[in-house]
This record gives structure tokens, sequence and C-alpha cells, in this order.
């Protein structure tokens, strides 16, 4: 291979998609640094609707079946291509085999019929609810875990809310600082001699959105080269593709005790309309990069689990039956997982409100038990112990704990 | 900034907004024809010759070619194989991406037709289709070249039916397959119903908005009248074809009218309802001026560029001119307001510096990274076009890096003669006459002459338009 068409496979923005190449990126020998181990919530945003039908299966409801006759993941028993029993009546799906391990020990809780209560089949509208925390209202400022961040005003560290993903998502977007980033490597200035000239002309902006945007920069990028040297390296193995990197990224910069409080990344993907697959295809290659994922997450923070709750969730789930190209549309409740040391794990939680023709939700999708709000309220107040939910959450009142962390 | 925009501010803020930035000609050009004049002849494009940025266009192998070609030139991997061909990165069906961002970029910096660009740009963007999405591959040179530029200045109405009936889109948004669900269809066959995608998307994204006064039951209702709206050969010599027998001819009431003409006239009359709906004129014109004007669209300029809408039945040059025609277009507040969007940041500091541009993996990439990996934006909406969306730290930083190495001749594929950067003093006048702020002249003073064009680049001032 000649160097231009290396390079053209590394620059195009293409090498990701055909190779799924994550940009490996230098660790050095350890100097020492003062920082602070504390509590992370990360979040994993899953765009496009995931078909949680299909992928905590409820082996055991006697519509299922029949709702998804091309589609539908086989009850657990012996044999391939079959769902993973869970607790006699839902089973994982098989491309999640990895995560099977972590439920066993009991820090991987499942929270089932979960997600967002408005009934937008909107993705854009439906994300940006979930995101702003604010389901049916678009003109919220700002999203919830940047709320969670200006409540909290603990010490400024740049690391406070960090996105691992091409874009500032809204859910971190608003007044307090939050950085997001694609990598811990590429995040320096090429050109040192500008960087003192540069610092000072922003810093000292009457442009307010360029003022922020340049305070945060140069700050990370200084708290960055501070410790780079002495992130340990990974030991575990991440799935390949943008998904595997983003995460492995947050787990270094948690473990380089940056003052990380919350972390989002995103996994793109779930908008199956078309053959979608049952055990095997579509869906299946999508939650094997997110099971194995999450599982290299799990095992390269070991012990420092304990301080971290990882949540996913995603703006809707499926229709209950499948559609006309084997595959299903927009609809509404879904399932969330929720992963972390403090998490009373290895069950399926939320009432099931089964699938019947009568009990789906406006006649086609799976009815909503357990609001996304709740999930991430309990994480909040228990995890990160915020006190005031009303604040992140406003207009919303949990009905009791769920359970889900200790 | 308040008070009224000198001359010469008036010259920059019209072709920043006009253009993908200013050069030291276009300006001379501006101030020799005025702005009207200037304005009348890019409004006809087809009369402005273009053949520099063209004859380099056509360099590239694919831009020309329609989708069959592309496909038994650049074939997936499996028919590759199957056909014997020998194993060729350069034969990969991303390479037709690859030549479609650059031919984007390379017009945007060189063409005379600039505003013509910058509305096919808008357009793509707004009826957006991801051309990494399977058969979308193949299709997307075809939905650049003959759907959208046809009519990137013409009637909203035709760009519509046009989009509609593009390959590109029946495939991204899959009403290809959607089918009537009384459909008689072979047990095993893929298509087995209706499929609610595009008919959602068509209302949301394309017409009214989100907010235009639609129901989930009108989605299923438009979804039914395109069905068989599907397209023969996605993978290959890709066609729009209308199939009677895949179409539902059961009665449909849209937006409460009742669609009454039946076959493929079931979706032109959607069609033509939806493009003549004050919602989509109203949603239109706030994304059209949201564009021009400011992030947050000034009422006044919104409801009299939809009612130019209206009254011209959707004619985009009315529209547009309103919009440039408005009294508060020239207003301070507005001077400066919008941050550039990564291709138009790009493009911006292309021109001013007159740089020789062959378009290089480094510079494509350089897009990604800032937030717009050119025709590759996965939902259906696009791009955003608020500033917020586009200086996140790593963004902005992604910027300073590409001014440095532009400025530094470290750029592949862009070479800058020193003697456009020699004269800092000329730069300012084309970013910022007489309205730099203190913090960017005073560290402008500071720098030493090499370095100085780059902060220029990098500053805030330069990031916005």
């Amino acid at each position: 291979m000649n160097p231009s068409r290396r390079s053209f496979l590394k620059s195009t923005g293409l090498g990701f998609l055909a190779f799924g190449l994550p940009p490996s990126f230098l660790v050095r020998a350890a100097g020492a640094e003062q920082n602070t181990r504390g509590k992370s919530l990360v979040v994993v945003f899953q765009r496009g609707g995931m078909d949680g039908l299909n992928v905590v299966i409820p082996f055991k409801d006697q519509a299922y079946y029949a709702l998804r006759p091309t589609i539908a993941v086989k009850e657990p028993a012996s044999g391939d291509e079959r769902g993973i029993d869970l607790d006699g009546y839902f089973a994982l799906h098989p491309a999640l085999a990895p995560l099977k391990t972590i439920y066993d020990k009991g820090q991987l809780a499942i929270v089932h019929a979960a997600g967002s209560p408005d009934n937008s089949r909107s993705h854009f509208d439906s994300q940006d609810y979930m995101e702003l925390g604010t389901p049916g209202i678009k003109s919220t400022p700002e999203g919830w875990l940047n709320r969670y961040l200006s409540e909290k005003r603990a010490a400024g560290s740049p690391f406070r809310g960090v996105a691992v993903s091409p874009q500032m998502p809204r859910t971190l977007a608003g007044r307090a600082p939050a950085l997001s980033m694609s990598s811990i490597e590429e995040f320096r200035l090429r050109n040192l001699a500008m960087a003192g000239a540069l610092e000072k002309l922003y810093s000292n902006s009457a442009d307010p959105l360029f003022r922020q945007g340049g305070k945060s920069l140069f700050e990370a990028m200084a708290r960055l080269r501070a410790i780079e040297s002495r992130i340990p390296p990974s030991t575990a193995t991440y799935s390949a593709g943008r998904f595997g990197n983003c995460l492995k990224q947050i787990a270094r910069l948690i473990k380089a005790d940056l003052g990380v409080e919350v972390a989002f990344t995103e996994i793109e993907g779930w908008d199956t309309h078309v053959a979608e697959g049952g055990a095997s295809g579509q869906l299946a290659n999508r939650l094997k990069e997110l099971g194995e994922g999450l599982a290299a997450f799990y095992q390269d923070l070991g012990d420092r689990m304990e301080d971290v709750v990882l949540v996913t969730m995603s703006e809707f789930g499926r229709t209950a039956r499948e559609n006309g190209n084997r595959g299903t549309d927009h609809g509404h409740a879904n399932v969330m997982f929720v992963l972390g040391g403090g998490v009373r794990g290895g069950k399926v939680y939320g009432r099931w409100p089964g699938l019947a023709p009568e009990v789906l939700y406006e006649g086609r999708d799976l009815d909503l038990t357990t609001d996304y709000r709740a999930v991430c309220g309990e994480v909040l107040t228990r995890h990160l112990a915020q006190r005031d939910l009303i604040k992140i959450f406003p207009g919303f009142r949990a009905s009791g704990s769920l359970g889900i962390l200790v | 900034m308040s008070s009224p925009l000198t001359a010469e501010q008036k010259t920059i803020h019209f072709l920043d907004r006009t253009s993908f930035g200013v050069t030291p000609e276009i300006v001379q050009r501006v101030n020799r024809m005025g702005m009207s004049a200037y304005l009348d002849e890019q409004l006809q494009p087809e009369k402005i010759s273009d053949d520099l940025v063209e004859e380099k266009v056509s360099a590239l192998k694919t831009i020309r070619l329609n989708s069959g070609e592309l496909f038994d030139l650049y074939p997936p991997p499996k028919v590759a194989k199957e056909r014997g061909m020998a194993a060729d990165m350069m034969k990969a069906p991303r390479m037709i991406i690859y030549e479609l961002q650059q031919a984007r970029l390379l017009r945007a910096v060189q063409s005379q037709r600039q505003l013509n660009e910058l509305m096919v740009d808008f357009w793509n963007n707004h009826f957006n289709i991801f051309a990494a999405k399977g058969a979308d591959r193949w299709l997307t040179t075809s939905y650049d070249r003959d759907t959208i530029r046809p009519h990137a200045l013409g009637k909203f109405r035709d760009l519509l039916l046009a989009t509609a009936k593009s390959p590109a889109m029946l495939f991204y948004l899959d009403n290809w397959l959607s089918v009537s669900p009384s459909a008689r269809m072979p047990a095993n066959a893929r298509r087995r119903g209706l499929n609610e995608n595009y008919g959602r998307e068509l209302m949301e994204l394309h017409t009214l908005g989100v907010d235009g006064g639609y129901t989930q039951q009108d989605v299923r209702e438009v979804a039914r009248c395109f069905t068989g709206w599907t397209l023969l050969r996605p993978r290959g010599d890709a066609e729009f074809r209308f199939e009677p027998r895949l179409h539902d001819p059961g009665d449909k009431i849209v937006l409460g009218r009742r669609i009454t003409a039946g076959g493929i006239e079931d979706g032109v009359q959607v069609i033509d309802l939806l493009a003549r709906h004050p919602s989509t004129a109203r949603f239109i014109a706030t994304k059209l001026v949201r564009r021009f004007v400011a992030d947050d669209p000034p009422a006044s300029i919104v409801t009299r560029a939809a009612e130019a809408f209206h009254r011209s039945d959707g004619d985009i040059r009315t529209v547009l001119t309103t919009i440039i025609d408005s009294p508060e277009f020239f207003s301070p507040e507005f001077y400066r307001a919008k941050v550039k969007k990564p291709l138009e940041f790009a493009a911006s500091a292309l021109r001013i510096t007159g740089a020789d541009v062959r378009v290089t993996p480094q510079l494509i990439r350089y897009l990604g990274r800032m937030g717009e990996p050119l025709f590759l934006a996965q939902p259906p909406t696009g791009y955003p076009d608020v500033g917020s969306s586009w200086i996140s730290p790593d963004m902005l930083l992604t910027r300073m890096n590409f001014a440095a190495d532009l400025v530094g001749n470290r750029l592949e594929g862009a070479r800058v003669a020193p003697a456009a950067l020699s004269d800092t003093q000329a730069l300012i006048r084309l970013v910022a006459p007489d309205s730099l702020s203190p913090t960017t002249r005073r560290a402008l003073a500071e720098t030493d002459e090499k370095e100085a064009p780059a902060i220029l680049l990098a500053a805030p001032e330069f990031q916005r338009r």
C-alpha cells in the first residue's frame, strides 16, 4: 500500500466506517500530580431507537412470537442462536453474551418497559426530550446532565462534564462548562508558538460564545498535558469501531482522576426499519459492538467500577409488531441497562405491561411503566448525592424508589 | 455593535452571507457593479461561466457517471470478487463519496456561482441523505447533480417532487420498500407493508416542520399515498418507478383533505398540498432566514419571506431576494452574528488566502474533525445551523490547527503564496473592517508578521460571518 492510499484511508473520515480503526494514543512513563478520586456517571445514548423487545426478550409472553414471525429471537434452550435466560421470563440477546457475566455478578441491572413518556415518534424530538430531561418541552435551554453540573457547582475541573463524541450532545450543553473531544492524543495545538497569543485572545474576547469555548479548551489542554503521561494503559480489549474507542477514552479520563463527574458517549445505527434480523443480522451486529464495548469498559475499570455507574438509553423503542420489511418502526417503551459497582444487579426491574393487543400503547407499541427519569434520578441521588431532583428534572416526581442502587 | 454599518462593512456582510467567503477580487467586483446588480447576476448562475472550477471537477472520475456506471466501476467488495476484479482500494465505493466531498469543497472555494453553490449545500442539507447508507453510496452522486442542483434556485415544489422521486431519497428513507398492506406479495417478500419513515420526515423535516400541524394519523395516510413509489435496480442503474400493484387504492385523508387522485397522482397531490401549505412557507422561510440572517430568525423577516414564498408559489429566488432586500438585513445586530459552519470556515480561509487548492484527504479530514464530514450526516435532519453546535472546545481546537497549518503551508493540497499574506491590514479589512475587537488587535500587534495571518484566521472574528 503506497502512502497516499494509506493516508486516504486514515483521513477521509471513512476509515472509521470501513475499518473501525481506533486512533491509538501514547502512554508515557509515570509522573506525579495531585488529583481527586470521585464518583462518575457515564451515559451511553443509543441513537436511532433501539428495538428493546429484541434485546431483552420476553420469551414467556405469549404474544411476542406471534407479533414477530420472522425476527423473533428463540427462547433459551440448548443450541446456537437462542436467547440467554435471565430469570425464566426474559432472555438476553445472544450477541450480548459478554454482559451476562456482569449480570450474574450482580453489577448489571436491567429495566424493561422504560423510557421517555412523550409519545413523539420523531427521532429528533424524542432525543431532544430525553437529553433535555423535559419530555414534551423543547424550549428547555440546557440538557439534564448540564443542569446537574450547574446545581452541584463543584470546584471547576474542566473535565467535570465530558462527551467523547463527534459533537457536544444537547444533554451536556448549557450554562455549566463542558467538554467534548474525539481523543486525548489529538487534543493539542499543533503550532505551540501560537498558543500563548490565542489563549490570551480567547480568554479576553468580548464574544461570550468564543470566550467560554476558548476558556474550556485551554484549561483542558493544560490539564491533559499535565497528567497525560501517567494515565495507566488499558488492560481490556475494546470492540473495534468508534464506540469501543470512545468508552476506552472515558475509562482513561476516569482512571486519571481528572474529576470526571458525568461522561457521555453515543452509539448509532439502531434505526432498524428494514431487515433487522433476529439472533443474527443487523441488530445483532450493533448489540455485539455495544456488549463488547460495555464489557471491556467494566473490565478496564476493574475495582474502580465501585465509583462508576453507567446508564444506557435510546429515544424510543420500536413497534411490537414487525413491519412489512422484516424490520420495526418507531415505537414507545424500551429497555435500559444500569451497570456499576453499587448497582443491585442480576435482576430485570420494572413492571411488565405485556404485549397483548389490548395493552399495547396506542395499539402498537410496548407500554411504558418506568420513566427513564426515575432511573437516572435514582443514580443522581444515590450515586452522585444530588438531593433536589426537581431541579434536574423539572416537573417530574418519581413515585418511590426503584431500588436499583444500593 | 450598535452604530449603522459603514459602506465597507455592508459589502463584507453582504458577501459573507451570500458566498463562501470574501476575496479581494470579489470585493472589487461588488464595489464596481453594486450589490444589487451582483445579486441579480448570482441569481442566474447559468449565465456565469465557471470553467475554471468545472475543469478541476471534471478531472474527478466519478462526478459525471450515472449510478449504473458507478456500481460497475466501484462495486462492493463481494461483487468485485465475484467478477474477478483485483482488490483495489481506489475502486472501493467509498472513493465515490471521497470525490463528492472533493467536488463540494472545490466548488465552495472556487466557483464563480457562489450563491448557487451555497444553496446546493443548503438543500442537500435540508433534504439530507446519508451517503454511506447501503445503495446510497452509488446514488448520492446523481442526487447532488440531477436532483438538487437543477432546482437550487428554482421552485420549491419542483425540488420537493424531485427529491420524492430520487432513488437516493427513496432508498434513504425506505419508501421504496413501502407497499400497500393489502398488496398481494410472495410470502417471503422483503416488502410486506407500510413503512412510515418517508411520510413522517416529508412532513416533519422537508415541509411543514414538527409543529406544522400534522398527526400520527396523517403520517400513516401520507405513507399510504406514497405506496408504490419505488425504484428499480437500487444497486445498479437505479430508476424511479411507480408500481400500481403495490399502491394502496383505498380512501385517504391528509391534513383534513381527501386525496382522490389515485395511482401515482396520490403522491403528487400530497406533494402539491404540502408544498403550498402555509406551515411549509413558514418553515422554509424560517430555515432560510436562519441561514442568511441569524440563528434566532427575526420574526419580521420570516413573515415577509413566508409571504414571498406563498405569493410566488415557492419561488426560491424570490424568497432569497426578499430576505436580502429586507431593511433588517444590514442591521448592526446581525453583523457577524452567524458562526461559520466548518465548510464555510474552511472555504473562507482558503478563499481569503488565495490558496491554490487541490483537495486532499487531509483537507477533507479536517472538515470531519470540525464536525461536518461532507455528505455523511447520518440523521435526516442534516447538520444543525446554529452557532453553538460548532464551537465545542474540540471543534475550536481543530479550527485553530487548520488556520496554523494553512498559513504555515503545512496543509497538504493548499499552497498559499507569501504575498497573499504579507499585508495584515488588508486581510483585516476583508474580515472586519474597522470592527476588529481590541483584544484581537492587541494580539496581532504582539505577534510577529509571519504568525499574524494564522492568528487572524484563528480569532473569533473569522469564525463568524
